[in-house]
């Protein structure tokens, strides 16, 4: 079945509006697109896009109750509240380091999970 | 009260302060302290958990904390004085400093040169004058931003946000994300103010609805939050009343403009732009008092903390110019924001320099335009233009004076920069 | 701990509730004062223009006009005892070139026939030079030199402390649910927080006076709430207003007042409209649109620029349209002060002297004590205070050197103060009441998460327990990862 789907590429501030023709499995015909990087994206956001997910995990005796963390790499936005929701059950102890993996290959992706900053321990005055 | 004195003293310790102590001390003044009110560096940035930062700086992507640690690192490297959860109440025009906090009480510095970096704070609903009651679960962005990723408490469980800007975005997918139900965002213009990809990664990804013209025209709830009345406007912003409808939600985030945080500047006497809502500075962001200078947030608000770095940098450069006495005050030429601009920062150009290879300008447009020339005129005569596909109020332009440019700039005044829209495209 | 039987119970703690406590303290008397809310003055008392009037405008006729002069005399002194921040600016009711300017001349007559003092008809250049920014259409105006700004709720906190030092119990959350009578006599409260005895109780229960009225068998008092808009600026320094100004008054109300605050700000309002509910504090687009209007008629350069906030108040008016201080007729020991609209904040301590009166008629016995304590301290008010001073402060305690709110200049120890204060803060709103913390231009979008954090860690609760002001006004309503599926706030 021929279908036709418009999205507007984020590869660049361009902006483009592309427009992929596919049956559903083929992609037939890729249009709007200024670059090839904008076809590359165009075919990933209408097969399985992707995302990097940025968001948090408690920490036990941090300096702060929080760490922020985000993907390795980008992830299929189909399972990002799966993710979300695997991320939420964790903890992590204090220290914690930039670049810490806190969840290795979250759900099969090959995407860790790490830390985007240094937590030191919480200081007990 | 501890009296100090110092060369430099940076007030504020985010992207913008930390960037210009460094630049101070490489540029050998190393006698330069930065005052910060929260319990640790990088301002804003820690809780900008989110992607998007660092592409020009770094030519990498970064999360804020990440782009932050950098620079924290820089000053932690340099063994910079900073002072944590110290509260600056006071700057006079002679640069005495007055700061408080809980180990050493009061502290009043006498500084050569002060370097403001207070960033800028959020217009609330109060201040836009949003009819209906004033109960719990009404707060700005930003502020919803800091409880949530910092700390550590959702504000509610269903959502609507007013206004579309960046902050209004990123707060969408991360209220949704967390779990809460995100109903609408509402823009009261007939365009959004935040990029493109944010519209479509904290949006569409997760079929939250974006309201265009549209607007709170009621807050509801006595106690909490139970529900927010959002009207359709004309092309006037005025509300269409039969356009009215209830949501029901528990929370309402704003983000509805920053305001650049200038009452210290005030107190100092700096002169402000009524455009920018910061101070009015020549290409070294020095402000009309000698030896203060300004950067980030508190001079004109960002879109990109890749430009807060490289503006807080000349800042610092010049700040360490004028302590050594590396730097003198030559003619005014004074530089004017044109057709279809917001506003033009530095206002003006003034400095004499052995060094330096260029001033960028940056500016805003003041409506979306599409295929558009930027023409530099110098008093009235083009100097020259160049194309862009598109220019948008959300996005600050960046536009470089060549060193060979100003220095064919003998006896003039006035530079202009005008942004105009292509005929016929 | 409270006690089974008092002698007067009040019930209300808002500006009329609070004066009548503190003037009953002095005598050898069981005082309770009741409020429903977490925090007194939550009702009008907290929504208001501000202003102690001089009393021309009130009715001699009415207990309004005997009252307003005398309390207004009052005021002058209590505001030194209790440290309560008052400012005796002056108001003007400014006539323009349209108006009936025979109408200054009425309040004139008015004024001296209620005993007000210094009142005098000024002409267009005192005007010009007293008030640069009003209009050039202000040709006359009637000044008031004994009007004032005072800040309404610390008011009536100041007066309820000093009841509290001087032995008066407050128990707050404590909602009445019936008045117990006996043979026509009253002899206690049924609260949700239990029962209290007492042979005398004073009803100052504002917008809701009505209704433990009728817990008696009253039926006269009705009360009709009227809304009041307004608002609110930052700082008064970019535009500058001097006295409290009134248009020409109508029958109903007394038009759009601007004045400046005693905490610096400007302040535009109200409007006047009946509303059907009590709990409508809603602001609306016409109200503040008509504010808006009103105030540049006299002030045409204002602009909404600088605004940080808009609310509403609601009068608590007596089909009347006077106050209503009197002992119920067929119930021995129960006095009414209802009714309690503008000049009720002006009036307070001479409404307060007329209840004690009527108490005592109803044969309460009035021993007066011999160790009163007069005075309040000062508390901290590191907005107000010099550089040099707040440095002083800090070297006494650390908790100074601490700044939380950054707009407002409040440190850390005034709200630890505010907190465990005689009549404590337990919400973020009454921590703003007692030390203006989130009430300045960013309204608590930096302390906010700070102010709430602290009151946590005082009052030894769970930050998603603390409230904004009353019932399930949570500030945040769940911790992070708690509304993700099975991970739930269980720990």
């Amino acid at each position: 079945m021929l279908e036709k789907q418009t999205i507007t590429c984020v590869a660049c501030p361009k902006g483009c509006e592309v427009t992929v023709e596919h049956d559903g499995d083929e992609i037939i015909e890729i249009m709007g697109n200024a670059c090839p990087q904008g076809a590359d994206y165009a075919k990933e956001e209408i097969v399985a896009p992707t995302r990097i997910l940025p968001t948090t995990v408690r920490v036990k005796n941090g300096a702060l109750p929080l760490v922020p963390v985000k993907t390795t790499k980008q992830i299929p936005l189909e399972i990002i509240h799966a993710a979300m929701e695997i991320i939420g059950e964790k903890e992590v102890k204090a220290p914690v380091e930039l670049g810490q993996v806190i969840v290795e290959n979250i759900l099969d992706t090959g995407a860790d999970v790490v830390a985007t900053r240094d937590l030191p321990k919480k200081i007990h005055v | 009260m501890i009296k100090l004195e110092k060369d430099v003293v940076v007030i504020g310790g985010g992207p913008a302060g930390l960037a210009a102590a460094a630049k101070v001390y490489d540029n050998g003044v190393e006698d330069v302290m930065i005052l910060e009110r929260d319990f640790e560096l990088g301002g804003i940035l820690p809780q900008c958990i989110h992607n998007g930062f660092g592409l020009h700086h770094f030519g990498e992507e970064l999360t804020g904390p990440e782009y932050s640690q950098r620079f924290e690192k820089d000053v932690e490297e340099r063994d910079i004085e900073v002072k944590l959860n110290t509260m600056v109440l006071d700057v006079s025009p002679d640069k005495k400093v007055f700061a408080m906090n809980k180990d050493d009480g009061a502290v009043e510095i006498q500084a050569k040169a002060v370097i403001l970096a207070m960033g800028c704070r959020e217009r609330t609903a109060g201040a836009i004058g949003i009819p209906g009651t004033r109960p719990a679960g009404v707060l700005t962005a930003g502020t919803a931003q800091r409880f949530t990723n910092i700390e550590g408490y959702v504000p509610g469980e269903s959502v609507v946000i007013l206004g579309s800007g960046d902050i209004g975005l990123i707060m969408a997918r991360r209220m949704k994300l967390e779990g809460a139900d995100v109903k609408a965002v509402c823009e009261i213009l007939p365009y959004t103010g935040g990029l493109t990809r944010n519209v479509v990664q904290c949006l569409e990804d997760y079929d939250i609805p974006l309201k265009l013209n549209h607007t709170v025209t009621k807050i509801i709830g006595n106690d909490r939050l139970e529900a927010v009345e959002i009207t359709e406007v004309d092309e006037n912003m005025k509300p269409i009343p039969e356009t009215s409808e209830i949501v029901e939600a528990d929370t309402l985030l704003l983000s509805v403009g920053l305001i650049p945080e200038n009452e210290l500047s005030k107190k100092a006497e700096v002169v402000l732009d009524d455009r920018t809502g910061g101070p009015i500075v020549n290409e070294g962001r020095e402000t009309n008092i000698d030896g203060i200078f300004a950067c980030g947030n508190v001079l004109h608000v960002h879109d990109l903390v890749d430009w807060v770095t490289e503006e807080s940098q000349i800042a610092g450069d010049w700040a360490a110019k004028y302590i050594k006495g590396d730097y003198k005050r030559a003619e005014k030429i004074e530089v004017k924001a044109g057709e279809n601009v917001a506003y033009v920062i530095p206002q003006s150009i003034e400095l004499e320099a052995e060094d330096r290879k260029r001033i960028p300008l940056y500016m805003r447009v003041s409506t979306p335009l599409t295929a558009v020339d930027i023409e530099l005129y110098a008093d009235g005569e083009k100097l020259y233009s160049f194309t862009e596909p598109f220019a948008k109020p959300g996005e600050m332009i960046s536009v470089p004076l060549a060193q060979k440019t100003l220095d064919d700039l003998d006896e003039v005044s006035e530079i202009r920069v005008d942004i105009i829209e292509k005929e016929g495209e | 701990m409270s006690k089974d039987k008092y002698d007067v119970i009040i019930i209300g703690a808002g500006i009329s509730g609070c004066a009548v406590a503190w003037k009953l303290a002095r005598y050898n008397l069981n005082i309770l004062l009741l409020e429903k809310a977490p925090d007194v003055a939550t009702g009008t008392t907290k929504a208001n223009t501000a202003i102690i009037h001089a009393g021309y405008n009130a009715d001699p006729e009415k207990q309004k006009g005997r009252l307003n002069n005398k309390g207004n005399v009052q005021i002058k002194e209590i505001v030194k005892d209790l440290n309560v921040p008052f400012e005796e600016i002056g108001s003007l009711v400014v006539g323009m070139e349209d108006d009936d300017l025979s109408v200054l001349d009425e309040l004139l007559e008015k004024g001296k026939k209620n005993g007000v003092k210094g009142l005098e008809i000024v002409g267009k250049e005192w005007l010009q030079k007293e008030e640069p920014n009003l209009s050039d259409k202000a040709v006359r105006a009637l000044w008031a030199p004994t009007a004032g700004i005072i800040t309404p709720w610390e008011f009536a906190l100041a007066m309820a402390e000093n009841a509290v030092a001087n032995g008066v119990e407050v128990m707050l959350e404590t909602e009445v649910e019936d008045v117990y009578t006996e043979a026509g006599k009253v002899t206690g409260v049924k609260t949700n927080q239990g029962d209290f005895g007492a042979d005398y109780v004073i009803n100052a229960a504002g917008l809701y006076a009505d209704d433990v009225a009728r817990m008696v068998g009253i039926e006269k008092i009705d009360i009709h709430p009227r809304k009041g808009e307004y608002y609110i600026y930052d700082h008064a320094k970019d535009f500058e207003i001097n006295h409290v100004l009134f248009p020409i008054p109508t029958k109903i109300s007394k038009g759009i007042v601007c004045t400046k605050t005693v905490e610096d700000n400007l302040l535009i309002g109200p409007t006047s409209d009946f509303v059907d509910s009590k709990e409508d504090l809603a602001t609306t687009r016409e109200g503040l649109d008509h504010v808006y209007r009103g105030a540049t008629k006299m002030f045409p350069d204002l602009t909404l620029k600088d605004t940080i906030r808009v609310f509403a108040g609601l009068r608590a008016a007596d089909t009347t349209e006077d106050f209503v201080i009197e002992a119920a007729e067929d119930v021995h020991g129960f006095v009414n002060v209802a009714g309690i609209q503008s000049p009720g904040l002006s009036s307070s301590p001479a409404v307060a002297d007329l209840a004690v009166e009527i108490l005592r008629d109803e044969g309460l016995t009035l021993e007066e004590k011999k160790d009163v304590i007069e005075t309040r301290e000062e508390p901290a008010r590191f907005y107000e205070l010099s550089n040099e001073e707040r440095a002083e402060y800090a070297e006494k305690d650390k908790d100074y050197g601490q700044i939380i709110c950054r707009c407002e200049t409040v440190s850390l120890k005034e709200i630890k103060d505010a907190i465990n204060g005689p009549i404590p803060a337990r919400t973020v709103n009454a921590v703003k009441r007692r030390t203006r913390a989130g009430a300045g231009r960013c309204q608590g979008g930096f302390c906010g998460p700070r102010v709430t954090q602290i009151i946590a860690d005082e009052l030894g609760i769970d930050p998603t327990e603390v409230r904004l002001e009353k019932n399930n006004s949570k500030i945040v309503e769940h911790k992070i990862k708690g509304l993700l599926g099975s991970q739930g706030d269980a720990e």
